[in-house]
Parts: structure tokens; C-alpha cells; sequence
């Protein structure tokens, strides 16, 4: 025994009956008070390592949320890479002409928040005098018209890069790189600590800084669980080549939008697609390529 | 065994509750400060980070700061256990354990200071290894989470044994301890070395991409951290009866000093790259010592961190302002300043700007950062009180036959 | 050791310490009221100012665009052809002025007699400015002067306008090669699968080529105006 134990002794039973009442009330308030669901989806295994038939449990568990959310019969797939198949994006230079068509057009397709905004593509305007200077450049450019005199665009969005610095430092594995060269998250994984956003050097990745508000008319309904299914509050998110459309053998939505024609997609490892003739036939680079990241995305000047 | 536990810490609380008016009113204001972060907090969890100010293209701010430069608070505690441990050296080995108190304190703030930033505090436990899916080897903020959980456990097993066997009358097993103190000393150097390669190894910022950020980091975690516990060995000399000799202030003083010059030696360094190589990657150190394009918020808190650090220096360095009470102490606070500046905010924001792709986002913290953010330090504050309440009439029994009495 | 009032007095006697505990005290709260004081100077002080005319201080979204269509529906054909169409078939929407009435030509061109000298057309088609390279250029370097429903390349041969490219292609050889790849000019489809693509005259008007400019969409919304930008919405 202590010599503090004298001073004033306490009454340890009443002590251990106190605690143990507090600590019941408590735990069976959080019970009744949390639904089922809520419980069962934060304490819920990381999708990738279940199961076929839990799989698809969660994934009709998640078409009920969404379609009962915005009153649309919401599909979210889970469509796997296909055999023989790395992507591949070009981007022709010489023809963007800044007018940002594609920007709204991936935000009409891939379910991103409208406010707060996120843009999955910045246009970079750039001075034709100073070429490619990233310092220099403005995404926030509203002339009347484009493209102006004196300035060419970039648009700049994820790289899929083959050596993802993002992927690197995820701290809980919530994003990897899938076979067919997209670099996907699970926004039902991701614990939002922007480590990601730090490492990627093309500020590619985007953060719901709220829970996201889009206008039910506006949601696409064909949705992919690693992509444009709707995104919780609190995860990071970012351009994913729309794999609901290009697992499927579409183009991307910013490709068939763009009224220039200056995007281009297909499969690097396919000798015949475009792609593989635009590597052939044109010079490309990349940007950054200083530190390694070797981007899936390839810009060009086809004149 | 469960009896003596139970004694501890039924006793351990009535020491720590029982004080004077004064200690009450501390207790009081660090709970109120405390509950005022808390519901700060609270509108951020219901309402999203949005009620930040960090945004995509500055997303690590105020709470990443302020977390980065308690890391290196927490280490320096190990600054006072070399000397007493490996040295033996006496005047320094009776306060050493306020080190370890310190270190404590400091973890569980930083521990906060992450929760509070994640976008899903609900998620946190994806970070345990096993039960969820810590990234490892790959990921350094993975390392991170385990070597910081890892000194912490290191620094409560060390007081609880020390604290637990005092309050019995017991020696310590210094088979037990002095392991694991061997143990904190590399642990302590993990941990600040492990933060900085969170930011040394992220090739996308170039400002904080470089090989000599983590011997910064411990130059400037060595003279921050004792700064606090030097201010905090005054207010206990007068508080209570803990006898602390001069010598082992001015030990702890000079110590600085020397870590101070290397802070300072690496910060030149790391200058001379940047404005004589002259690449694209200066436009980071000129916006934080000059601005630029008019974009200016943090020069004068850069300029201003750094008299406090080359101020502090020259007080540490010649013995008679060191041995001067009002210079020291005025050493220790603009230390404390300078570093608190130089390893939060002035390192993570220029970092960030220009973002990648070359824009300026001038963040500035919002009232709700703030307030979470004083509430985290009312949380460490609280818990440093109440540690050194418990500790130090335990400690007092070993020293001097008489029962140990205190002060206030 | 015994314990003094003052129980911080060694054996030198060097009590040199604090003129009193008010020193350390004093610092302490100068310290921390200019802490505050900064702190809160720097909260409250906000963040710089963005002109007016800076763009970025709106966020708009792909709703208040109803001109531009976003949905691109695929061409029947190609929607049913999709991914089965490995060889990748393609399709290629009618040529300009098929649907209206001033094809075929021959309808009027077939009595007219064949005036081959340069000049500006006054009679009809005059509303056509032809400025599609050198000044030497006019009407019958493409089109074919004795049945109009057909153009014609430099070694005579006819061709049907659905084949205006061919045309083209004499001049813009290098371009004919990356459009016929897909390099050139936009493609909907599938990417390995079938597609619909455009012809020349699709999207360049052959008498006068050159891009108009246009109105772009407007920039993302700046960081400093996110919040205030969504609760304009929420106020909506």
C-alpha cells in the first residue's frame, strides 16, 4: 500500500461499478443509435481481397443507395481490366484550342460535385513567346474568344502514369495501378489524408472537401465502383480514362467531345491503333519527365 | 498485482486533481480551450474540411504544420535522456523523466493534429497493420504511424514502470528500463527522420525533395523541444520542491547552442543551392523570403523566424547571457518561435506554393483551424499538467528521507 | 539536504536567478499576447483579393451549357456495331447540304452553259467567300465545270462529294495520312470497335477552311472562392 492510499481511501467498488455502467450506456447508445448499415459499412473489408458473391452484395447494396439518393436507376459495375490492354492518351498541341469543351464534358460523365466545384482537367493557358512554362502558366484564362494570337493550351489532368509517385505513398493502399494502366481508387477505402495529392505532380487529384452536391437530373447512371460512382465526403478522386466507358471498349467522353479532334486513346499494345501510329509517326513528349513518373499520356504537335 | 495497478491509478488521480486555486484555474482554462477545439471540430466533421482553408492545391496547412514540428518536440526528449542515460550524468538523470512526460504530451498532440486532418477520421483504423492495410514498405507515412505509436508506447512503458514502482516504494528494474531508454534514443531519431522523409521523398515538391531536410529536421527538433522543458524546469523550481540544478540548465542551454549552429549551418546550405544553382525549384524559397508576383503573406514571417533563430543562437552561445535567467528564457521563446515557424508553416506552405502546376493559392489558416488547433494544445497542455502533477510528489519520495511536501 | 522556504539556494549561494518570478511570467504573457495578437491578425486578415476580371470567381457546370451537347449519342450503327466490330467498320455522316435542296446540282447545272472565266460570282452562290489559299485559286480547281455533282482531281478523275477527301488529301497529303489513322479530326465510337468519323467538309468549310474562333467555356472556380461559390448555390 501506497502512502497515498491513506489520505482519503476510495471507495473502489463504486469506482469499478461506475465505469462499468458508463462504459455499457454508452456502447449500447452507439448501437441503437448507429443503423445496420452504418456500422456494417465502417468496419467493411477492403473490396479488393472479398469475395465474388460479397462483391456483388456491396455493389447492389450501393446501386439501392445511389438510386434511391437521386431517383435514377443507378448502375455501378465493376468491370475488370481487359486482356492485352494498356491505355494509352495523346494530346495534340498543335490543335487544342483552349476552348474547354472537354472539362465539362468529363464533369457531365464521371458525377463529379458541382458545388463545391471539381474539375477533373485544367486547360493551362500558355504564351506561344515562352513555350511550355508551367510558373508562367493560367488555368483561369476567359478571353471572348479562343484560341487567342498569342497563346496555346494544355489541359492537364491524371497521367495514369506507370510509375505513380501517388500510388507510392498511399498509406492505406486506396489506390493501385489496375492491369490495363488506370490508377484507380476505392472511395469506400480512402481515408483522405491527401498524402496522394502531395506526391502527384501534375495536381491530378482532387479532394471532396464537402459532401458533394450534384443535382440529381445531372447524375450519369453508368457508373463503375473504382471511378464515377458518386463519391462520400472526405476521399480524394481524380480522372480514371472514364473506365466505365473505355473498360467497355467507348472512347473517353473529353475524346469524343473535343470539336478539334485533338484527343486521342487507345491500346498501347495493339500495333494497329492509333495510338501506336501516333507514337510512330509523331514526336511526343512528356511533362515532368524528369522525375521518372513515365505518364501513359503523350503530348504531341501533329503540325 | 491488479490491487497495486488499481492503487496506482486511483491515486495518481487524486494527485493529479488535488492543487491549489491556481492549478484549478489552469485546469479549468486548458478544458474550456480544450472544449472550445472540440466543437470546433465538430462543425468540421459534420460539414467536411471545407471550413479549412486547404484546398487542392494547398492541401497540407495549419494541422500538417503544426503536427510536423510537435514530431520534432517529441523527439528532442531524447536530448535529455543521452546525457543521463549514457552519460551519467547526475544533474541532468533526476529531470530526464520530464523529458519522456514531454515527449508524451507532445505525441498524443500530434496524433490529434492528424485526426483532425484526415478527410475520414471513421477510416483511421484502415491504418493498423492486420486488421486494416498500412502500406508497407512502401508508403513513409505508413512508417510514420508505426514508429510514432511505437515511441509512444516506448515513453508510457518507461513512466509507467518508473512512476508505478516510485508510488510502491519499489526500485525500479533497471533491467527493464534501460533497455528500452537505450531503445528511445534511436527511436526518437526514427521518429523525426521518418517525418521528414514523408516530405524528402515527394520528388512532385521540389522545395521539400532535397537529401538534407531530415538533418534539419533533427538540428531544429534538438534546440525546439528543450526549449519548452527549460521555460517548464522554472515554473516547477518554484512550483513544487524538485530540486534542479543550474548546471543542468546551462548543460541543456549549451547543447542547444551547439544544435542551433547546425540548424543554421544546414538552413545556409541549403540557400546557397537554391539561389546559386538557380533552377526552376527556386521559385519556393523566393516565395517565401521575397514573394513573388506580388505574392508576398509569408515574408515576414520567414525573415522574422529567422532573427528569432540567429537571436536565440548568439544568446545560448556566450555563457553570460546563457547563465542570465531573462536572456535565457528570451533565448528559449524566440527559439521556440523561430523553429515553430520554420517547421510548420514555413515549410509545408511554400512547399505548396506554386502548386504543381504553377499557380498561387495563398492560404491563410481560418478560425476554425485556429480554434482546433488550441484546442489540440489545450489536449497536450492538459496532459503534460497532469503528468508532471502525478509525477513529480511520486519522484519527490526518492529524494531526502522527509515526506515530500508541495508547494502550492 | 533539508528542505528551505526557498528550496532553490545552493551551496554558492548564487541566487542570481530571476529579479523575482515576475521576469519569467512577464515573458511568458508578452509572448503569448503577440502570438495571439498575430495569430489573429492573420485569421481575420483573409486572404488577397482577386480582380474582378481575373476569371475563376464563378463556378459553373455542365447544366448551364444547354447549347453544347454533352451526351453524343452514337451514330445507330456504330451503337450496334459496338465492340463487335473488331476490324473496326466505319461510318461517316452525310456530306454538308445533302439534306437540303441544293443537291444535286445537275438540277440546275445540267442546261447551264460552262463559264470557265475567273471571276466573283454575282448571280448566285454569291453568298460563298473563297479564301482557301493562293489568290490564283477558284471554283473549278476542285469542282468538276461539266456535271457538278461530282469534284475532280488533277488527273481528271470524278469522285463523289461522300469522297471530298480524296481532294483533300492532293494538297494536305500528310494530314489525309494522320486523318485516315485517326490522328486527325474527332472520332466517336469505340476504340476497339466501330467508330464514326467526320469528313473533311464536316468540320472545315472548303471555301473558307480556317477555324472561327469561339467562345470558351468558363475557368474552374479559383480555391479562394470554393466555399463561397458553393454556399452561393446552397443559397439559390
Amino acid at each position: 500500500m501506497s502512502e497515498f492510499d491513506h489520505e482519503r481511501p476510495v471507495d473502489r467498488r463504486s469506482l469499478l461499478i461506475g465505469t462499468g455502467l458508463t462504459a455499457m450506456a454508452a456502447i449500447s447508445a452507439t448501437v441503437a443509435g448507429a443503423s445496420n448499415q452504418f456500422i456494417e459499412r465502417l468496419l467493411r473489408e477492403r473490396f479488393s481481397e472479398l469475395g465474388p458473391e460479397r462483391k456483388q452484395q456491396i455493389l447492389d447494396d450501393l446501386e439501392r443507395e445511389y438510386s434511391e439518393r437521386y431517383g435514377r436507376s443507378v448502375e455501378v459495375a465493376d468491370t475488370p481490366p481487359m486482356d492485352g490492354v494498356e491505355f494509352g492518351y495523346g494530346l495534340d498541341l498543335s490543335r487544342c484550342v483552349g476552348c474547354r469543351r472537354c472539362v465539362y464534358a468529363c464533369v457531365h460523365e464521371n458525377n463529379q460535385s458541382r458545388n463545391p466545384q471539381i474539375h477533373w482537367i485544367r486547360v493551362l493557358r500558355m504564351e506561344k513567346e515562352q513555350g511550355i512554362e508551367l510558373a508562367e502558366s493560367n488555368a483561369y484564362y476567359e478571353p471572348a474568344e479562343v484560341p487567342e494570337p498569342d497563346a496555346f493550351y494544355l489541359p492537364v489532368a491524371c497521367q495514369q502514369c506507370r510509375n505513380p509517385p501517388c500510388v507510392k505513398v498511399c498509406p492505406v493502399k486506396a489506390t493501385w495501378q489496375d492491369a490495363d494502366g488506370i490508377v484507380v481508387i476505392d472511395s469506400d477505402w480512402c481515408i483522405g489524408c491527401r498524402c496522394c495529392m502531395s506526391a502527384c505532380p501534375y495536381g491530378a487529384r482532387h479532394f471532396n472537401w464537402t459532401d458533394p452536391g450534384i443535382p440529381a437530373a445531372e447524375i450519369n447512371p453508368n457508373t463503375h465502383y473504382l471511378g464515377n460512382r458518386p463519391r462520400p465526403k472526405g476521399v480524394v478522386e481524380k480522372c480514371t480514362f472514364c473506365i466505365h466507358r473505355t473498360r467497355k471498349g467507348r472512347y473517353p467522353a473529353c475524346v469524343e467531345i473535343c470539336p478539334v479532334g485533338a484527343r486521342k486513346f487507345g491500346n498501347l499494345l495493339d500495333e494497329s491503333s492509333e495510338m501506336r501510329y501516333l507514337l510512330r509517326e509523331k514526336r511526343v513528349f512528356v511533362l515532368k519527365e524528369e522525375l521518372n513518373t513515365r505518364p501513359r499520356f503523350y503530348y504531341f504537335y501533329a503540325t | 498485482m491488479i490491487r497495486d495497478i488499481l492503487s496506482f491509478v486511483t491515486g495518481s488521480a487524486r494527485l493529479a486533481l488535488k492543487g491549489g486555486r491556481i492549478y484549478h484555474l489552469w485546469l479549468v482554462g486548458l478544458t474550456a480551450l480544450f472544449v472550445w477545439g472540440v466543437t470546433a471540430w465538430w462543425q468540421q466533421v459534420t460539414g467536411g474540411l471545407i471550413v479549412t482553408n486547404m484546398r487542392d492545391q494547398v492541401s497540407w496547412a495549419f494541422y500538417i504544420g503544426n503536427f510536423t514540428f510537435l514530431v520534432g518536440v517529441a523527439a528532442a526528449a531524447v536530448m535529455l535522456v543521452i546525457p543521463a542515460y549514457v552519460y551519467d550524468w547526475k544533474p541532468i538523470k533526476e529531470i530526464a523523466i520530464f523529458g519522456e512526460l514531454l515527449a508524451i504530451s507532445a505525441i498524443v498532440m500530434c496524433m490529434l493534429f492528424v485526426l483532425v486532418d484526415v478527410g475520414r477520421p471513421d477510416r483511421v483504423w484502415h491504418l493498423m497493420p492486420f486488421f486494416g492495410s498500412l502500406n508497407l514498405p512502401s508508403s513513409i507515412l505508413g512508417w510514420d504511424v508505426l514508429v510514432l505509436n511505437l515511441y509512444l508506447i516506448l515513453n508510457l512503458a518507461i513512466v509507467a514502470h518508473l512512476l508505478f514502482t516510485a508510488y510502491h516504494d519499489r526500485p525500479y528494474s533497471h533491467r527493464f528500463v534501460a533497455p528500452l531508454l537505450l531503445l528511445s534514443i534511436p527511436a526518437a531519431v526514427g521518429i523525426h527522420t521518418v517525418t521528414a522523409f514523408v516530405y524528402a521523398g515527394v520528388a512532385a515538391r521540389p522545395f521539400w525533395n532535397s537529401a538534407i531536410l531530415a538533418p534539419r529536421f533533427l538540428a531544429s527538433a534538438f534546440c525546439s523541444g528543450p526549449a519548452i522543458l527549460l521555460i517548464l524546469f522554472q515554473i516547477l523550481r518554484r512550483t513544487s520542491s524538485i530540486e534542479i540544478k543550474e548546471e543542468a540548465i546551462w548543460k541543456i542551454a549549451e547543447l542547444m547552442a551547439y544544435a542551433m549552429f547546425l540548424n543554421l549551418f544546414l538552413f545556409g546550405a541549403e540557400i546557397f543551392k537554391e539561389y546559386y544553382s538557380n533552377t526552376s525549384h527556386l521559385i519556393h524559397t523566393q516565395y517565401l523570403y521575397s514573394g513573388v508576383h506580388g505574392h508576398d503573406a509569408l515574408v515576414p514571417y520567414a525573415w522574422g523566424s529567422l532573427a528569432c533563430s540567429v537571436i536565440a543562437f548568439l544568446l545560448f552561445l556566450f555563457p553570460a547571457t546563457r547563465r542570465n535567467l531573462v536572456t535565457l528564457n528570451l533565448g528559449c521563446l524566440l527559439i521556440y518561435t523561430g523553429v515553430y515557424i520554420e517547421k510548420g508553416i514555413a515549410l509545408v506552405i511554400p512547399g505548396m506554393t506554386p502548386d504543381t502546376l504553377g499557380e498561387f493559392y495563398e492560404y491563410v489558416p481560418t478560425l476554425s483551424e485556429v480554434r482546433v488547433g488550441a484546442g489540440i494544445f489545450a489536449a497536450g497542455f492538459l496532459v503534460f499538467t497532469l503528468l508532471c502533477k502525478i509525477a513529480i510528489p511520486i519522484l519527490q519520495k526518492d529524494s531526502g528521507p522527509q515526506p515530500a511536501t508541495l508547494r502550492s | 539536504m533539508d528542505h528551505h522556504e526557498t528550496p532553490n539556494a545552493d551551496e554558492s549561494g548564487n541566487r542570481k536567478l530571476l529579479p523575482g518570478s515576475s521576469s519569467l511570467s512577464l515573458l511568458l504573457i508578452v509572448f503569448l499576447a503577440f502570438s495571439l495578437l498575430t495569430l489573429f491578425s492573420i485569421v481575420k486578415g483573409g486572404m488577397g483579393e482577386v480582380a474582378d476580371d481575373a476569371g475563376g470567381t464563378r463556378a459553373y457546370s455542365p447544366a448551364d451549357f444547354p447549347d453544347v451537347d454533352f451526351d453524343r449519342k452514337l451514330l445507330p450503327e456504330v451503337e450496334a456495331a459496338a465492340t463487335s466490330d473488331p476490324e473496326g467498320t466505319y461510318r461517316v455522316p452525310p456530306p454538308p447540304f445533302s439534306n437540303e435542296d441544293i443537291f444535286p446540282c445537275s438540277e440546275c447545272h445540267a442546261d447551264m452553259e460552262v463559264n470557265h472565266e475567273r471571276r466573283v460570282l454575282e448571280d448566285m452562290h454569291d453568298d460563298i467567300v473563297l479564301n482557301h489559299g493562293p489568290k490564283e485559286r477558284w471554283c473549278f480547281d476542285c469542282h468538276n465545270p461539266d456535271d457538278r455533282d461530282y469534284l475532280r482531281l488533277a488527273n481528271g478523275t470524278l469522285i463523289g462529294f461522300d469522297e471530298s477527301y480524296k481532294l483533300c488529301g492532293q494538297c494536305h497529303g500528310t494530314i489525309y495520312r494522320d486523318w485516315r489513322e485517326g490522328i486527325h479530326g474527332r472520332r466517336e465510337g469505340y476504340w476497339n470497335g466501330a467508330k464514326s468519323y467526320l469528313l473533311c467538309a464536316n468540320c472545315h468549310d472548303p471555301h473558307s477552311p480556317h477555324f472561327k474562333a469561339i467562345e470558351p467555356l468558363p475557368p474552374p472556380v479559383r480555391p479562394q472562392y470554393l466555399r463561397v461559390a458553393a454556399e452561393e448555390v446552397h443559397d439559390e
